[in-house]
């Protein structure tokens, strides 16, 4: 069910104990600057979430969910502390093993979509199997299925440009489960979108979290945390809040109750 | 990622911006042409040269006068006044460089074994030629004698050569080359044989029209007269120094003891020795010597200049490179967070540079090769394969030189700033 030894196609299941937790933090700080201008953005995050989890991390700007976020998704590393992804010790990697990291335990999914302009959707779904090094054909049937599985098989061909809001975070939805992720990971996925489209995206999340698939969400809005089993509430660059919606091993609570996927 | 992935990506940022990446590509195209036609301009006008110096025959010899040496100057003369004592006063205080009599005492010579003929040559410069009315500026007027002809390896094709008696009679008779002669009368030269033609007012008849030797270069070698020494003299050089002496040596072995023969003979009667010689004695080996070594260095230059305009071109890549990655720094970020690793992003922005400059390095081989069909400035260009390998080679090179810069300032890109830059 790791990246690494992706054979199964059909829903994660529900981790065993004896599998690592998916993220381990502890002691996570992050300071910028230096001096009286240090700014700490994070103080102290301890942090575990556990594989099959959906976990929704709110806060306001400059709350530091954002640099928690980066940290998290490996695009920056922590000032001090640990951090296990899926067990292994990210602080400790280099540049180039971060990128596989990335490439291979994460699906990232960005406010603005961040799609490749002037790229078809197949073939921006393809992209992270093409620096994975999947063969061709492998790539193109894999993409296809994950496109299919975020409703958009008729629109495979089209561009980013050609495709609607919420047509493009599908896409990138789509980008982000095809290599099989421990870890989904959003920031604000619905932040740039009207409420039908955010609906879709939404009820597309909770299917996967009810696969047992591991979901991080950054957001503002309490209506889209409502959709996490679990709900952070982070201010001033520490934890302030933890609560728990429904168990770990629960399907999440607004499944199937939100627009059908 | 493999190189296909890498070459489809590259193409699609290429694509991406068309009228951009055909202009980059137009610097590398000119550069490479560049370097293609002018490199076969050298190589055209070295061979020209060549050619016309062969066509001298491979035996003849030619004796100038020189301004080195001789006569009762020192070398340079002395203070700011020392470029008085030129010519006028050498002409009056010493006898003339070359003379009738020095080439009569090479062809009279019982020590020059090795010498086939000999012809003085008299030239008259700014000759015009009028018949009927018609005009024509002589290319080179010589006045000689019938030796001439066989040592300039000059047939007649209409009419005939003068003869010995005409020479000694100082008659104004006159050989005319093509050029000259379809000047004067049109596209038939035979009807001139037999009329008077004018040059610069005295009449001379025509004899003959010289054989065809086509024009080398930027030279006509047809615009030229032929006619005896002692009427030139009579009428349009005056009675003072020969340009100079043609001999032609019984082979090409013998040109070398030829010249030695030549050299004697002028030094006893000119008392001078191998040091302060007034003249000099050159073979047509010796003059593609000189003229091969100038026209390298033509080439050389003109080989810098067009790889200049190549560099150039290389910096044209450097700089749409360096657009193309801060246009895109958002996608550099996108891959590297889906998982791009260093050389990846390098591959891509140093394939996208290269194929730039691949485009631009085969157009402009094309065009260098269609360019080189055409004749410039009197010139055949004639193509040289080395130049074509090194301008398509070096232009690739310039690609990769100028790409790795532009490629490695993406690849070093940290992620959350790159997606966060708008």
């Amino acid at each position: 069910m790791s990246g690494q030894h992706a054979a199964t196609v059909a829903p994660v299941p529900i981790a065993p104990a004896a599998r690592p937790p998916v993220i381990e933090m502890t002691g996570i700080t992050k300071t910028y600057g230096s001096g009286e201008a240090t700014v700490h953005a994070l103080s102290g995050v301890e942090l575990t979430i556990e594989r099959g989890d959906y976990v929704a991390i709110m806060g306001a700007s400059g709350s530091g969910k954002s640099t928690l976020m980066n940290i998290i998704g490996c695009l920056d590393v922590a000032s001090s502390g640990r951090y296990l992804l899926d067990g292994i010790d990210v602080r400790r990697l280099a540049e180039r093993q971060l990128s596989l990291i990335r490439n291979r335990k994460i699906g990232f999914v960005f406010q603005s979509f961040n799609l490749i302009p002037r790229t078809t959707a197949l073939l921006n779904v393809e992209l992270p199997m093409a620096y994975a090094g999947v063969a061709a054909h492998e790539r193109r049937e894999r993409a296809e299925e994950a496109l299919e599985r975020v409703g958009l098989a008729d629109r495979v061909h089209h561009q980013p440009s050609e495709l609607s809001g919420g047509q493009q975070q599908r896409v990138a939805l789509a980008r982000a489960i095809v290599t099989r992720p421990v870890l989904l990971l959003a920031d604000e996925p619905t932040g740039a979108l009207d409420s039908r489209s955010s609906a879709e995206v939404l009820a597309l999340f909770d299917e996967l979290a009810a696969g047992g698939r591991t979901v991080v969400m950054i957001t503002h809005e309490d209506e889209v945390a409502q959709h996490a089993k679990r709900i952070l509430r982070f201010s001033d660059g520490h934890i302030v809040a933890d609560d728990r919606q429904v168990p770990v091993g629960a399907p999440p609570p607004r499944w199937r109750t939100g627009a059908p996927a | 990622m493999n190189l296909r992935e890498m070459t489809r990506f590259a193409w699609r940022g290429v694509t991406a911006n068309k009228t951009r990446s055909a202009l980059t590509t137009l610097g590398i195209l000119i550069g490479v042409a560049a370097v293609i036609v002018l490199v076969a301009v050298g190589t055209g006008s070295s061979k020209a040269v060549q050619d016309q110096i062969s066509s001298l025959g491979s035996n003849t010899l030619t004796v100038s006068a020189t301004s080195t040496g001789g006569g009762g100057f020192g070398p340079g003369g002395g203070g700011p006044g020392g470029s008085q004592p030129t010519s006028q006063n050498a002409t009056s205080t010493r006898a003339p460089a070359l003379t009738m009599s020095d080439a009569r005492a090479i062809a009279e010579s019982d020590d020059a074994p090795h010498v086939l003929g000999v012809a003085p040559v008299v030239s008259a410069s700014s000759v015009s030629a009028t018949y009927n009315g018609a005009e024509h500026s002589v290319g080179t007027f010589t006045g000689t004698t019938p030796a001439y002809l066989l040592i300039d390896n000059t047939s007649v094709t209409d009419g005939r050569s003068f003869t010995d008696g005409e020479y000694e009679g100082h008659a104004r008779v006159a050989l005319l080359g093509t050029s000259v002669a379809e000047d004067l009368v049109g596209s038939d030269p035979a009807d001139l044989v037999g009329k008077q033609v004018s040059f610069n007012g005295v009449a001379f008849t025509v004899l003959g029209i010289l054989e065809e030797k086509g024009s080398q270069g930027p030279n006509d070698s047809d615009d030229r007269v032929i006619a005896p020494a002692t009427a030139v003299q009579d009428t349009l050089a005056g009675y003072g120094d020969l340009s100079s002496i043609s001999v032609k040596a019984t082979s090409a072995a013998g040109v070398d003891r030829a010249t030695a023969e030549v050299e004697a003979i002028l030094d006893s009667r000119h008392h001078v020795t191998s040091d302060d010689r007034d003249y000099s004695v050159s073979s047509a080996s010796s003059i593609l010597e000189a003229a091969t070594s100038s026209n390298q260095t033509f080439t050389v230059l003109l080989g810098a200049v067009a790889a200049i305009s190549l560099l150039v071109g290389g910096i044209g890549v450097m700089n749409i490179m360096l657009v193309t990655v801060t246009e895109r720094t958002r996608e550099i970020g996108i891959r590297k967070a889906i998982g791009a690793s260093r050389a990846d992003i390098v591959g891509q922005f140093l394939a996208e540079a290269v194929l730039l400059s691949l485009i631009g390095a085969v157009a402009g081989v094309v065009a260098g090769l269609v360019g080189s069909r055409f004749t410039i400035i009197g010139i055949h260009p004639v193509v040289a394969p080395y130049s074509v390998f090194l301008a398509f080679g070096v232009a690739i090179a310039i690609g990769l030189f100028f790409g790795l810069y532009p490629a490695n300032r993406a690849a070093a890109l940290r992620p959350i700033e790159a997606l966060r830059y708008e």
